[in-house]
């Protein structure tokens, strides 16, 4: 959830939240890190950005990278920007936007669901196996489809 | 290291310190030490699937470990961070449990090791789901979302070898046998534990948290006719009598931070 504190002048955490929602993911690029549902706050106040990011899994190595992508995105604010992460509420699977999860699946990744509920991104069909519990990032299973005999990998469910 | 941002606004009481900082201690080291030592397995496990597995396996603990040094810094404030709690001591500082003490060994070592960890590392996450500690509890609340694969992942090999006769089932039962002293040690009493539980950091000591953990794994140890571990031989040296092996992955783990204390990355 963004939420809005009293804004520095002409600046508005509706304005932060809009520049978020082009900063892709790193590991997935097809997906915004706000569409991802990993940006917990972004606030204006007292002359300074303030965002705070919820790290997929705890060991994400490409929370650096991301909060790295947030401060080059905001740069053009002019104001000083604070990126942090933090484990307040978790990040769960749960939080990535029906949009997000759209554009999951036109990018072949299944969205994140209980193993037995998973379907093939490409042929929607439900005769899918799980070949691994883990895949080539933390937070993705490996999947194969038995109807279009697709491999593909599904975003873990968190 | 990333600075991650806990509640951790009103700070510590003082007599509440040490034995966090024991919990803390211990809970990092084991994800650690057995971070590290799957990591041992990375391009030469049994199957390309099982390289990415136990790879994975072995960053979410490194994950974990570095999550929790960095709240132990924040407990600690002298300054030091999780990257200095992490490397800069001598071998017999470190408080990881026994069990992570036998060295890499073979695939079933590796299952018996991880198998017999998830599952205690999942008693005593239990044990801090409610926390009054909330830094701890929010962090807990995280990592054992990400534990329930890593006990799918055991569970499956461990039957899968267990159910083979021969070789399979009698590795196994050598890796068992190996770490049956040792297996029990992630509950060696800590010594601030009455104070942990007493202000609701942790919900029961750590021997009842060993009997739930052992009451979890009896129907499958039953199931698959293995035998249950035994009680820890020394539960008072668990956490500090370290194996030989350990030496030698604390000379690997150090190595690039001694050759070069203060660099930065």
């Amino acid at each position: 959830m963004v939420t809005a504190a009293a804004a520095s002048p002409g600046i508005s955490a509706e304005a932060v939240a809009a520049a978020l929602a082009d900063v892709a993911d790193p590991e997935i690029p097809a997906i915004s890190i706000v569409d991802l549902g990993i940006v917990h706050r972004a606030d204006v106040a007292a002359g300074r950005i303030e965002v705070e990011l919820l790290p997929t899994f705890v060991g994400c190595p490409a929370i650096e990278a991301i909060r790295h992508a947030v401060s080059e995105r905001l740069a053009m604010f002019g104001l000083p920007v604070e990126v942090s992460i933090t484990f307040e509420v978790p990040w769960t699977s749960g939080r990535i936007t029906t949009a997000g999860r759209a554009r999951l699946r036109e990018s072949g990744f299944a969205p994140p669901a209980e193993p037995e509920d998973v379907r093939c991104p490409y042929c929607s069909s439900p005769k899918v196996a799980m070949d691994s519990a883990f895949g080539p990032t933390l937070c993705r299973s490996l999947f194969y489809c038995r109807a279009c005999r697709q491999p593909f990998e599904s975003f873990k469910a968190v | 290291m990333t600075t991650i941002r806990t509640s951790l606004a009103v700070g510590v009481p003082p007599d509440l310190r040490a034995p966090l900082d024991e919990l803390l201690l211990s809970m990092a080291d084991d994800e650690f030490v057995i971070g590290f030592s799957d990591s041992e397995w990375t391009g030469i496990a049994p199957l390309l699937e099982e390289d990415v597995a136990i790879s994975s396996l072995a960053q979410d603990e490194l994950g974990h470990a570095a999550a929790l040094y960095a709240l132990l810094a924040e407990v600690r404030a002298d300054g030091r961070d999780a990257d200095a709690i992490a490397y800069d001591r001598k071998p017999d500082e470190y408080r990881h449990a026994r069990l992570l003490d036998h060295g890499r060994g073979d695939w079933a070592m590796t299952i018996a090791r991880r198998y017999l960890y998830d599952t205690a590392d999942g008693a005593r996450l239990e044990g801090l789901a409610g926390s009054s500690f909330s830094p701890l509890r929010e962090l807990v609340d995280k990592i054992r979302r990400e534990e329930r694969y890593h006990v799918m992942h055991a569970t499956t090999w461990l039957e899968r070898l267990a159910a083979r006769d021969g070789e399979p089932r009698e590795r196994l039962l050598a890796a068992l046998d190996e770490l049956a002293p040792d297996a029990a040690t992630v509950f060696s009493p800590l010594a601030g534990e009455t104070r942990l539980v007493e202000n609701g950091v942790l919900a029961e000591p750590m021997s009842v948290l060993e009997a739930r953990w052992r009451a979890t794994i009896t129907p499958s140890f039953v199931h698959l006719s293995l035998p249950m571990p035994p009680a820890a031989a020394h539960p008072d040296r668990g956490r500090t009598d370290h194996r030989e092996p350990f030496s030698w992955l604390w000379t690997e783990f150090t190595s690039v931070r001694r050759s070069d204390p203060v660099a930065t990355w």
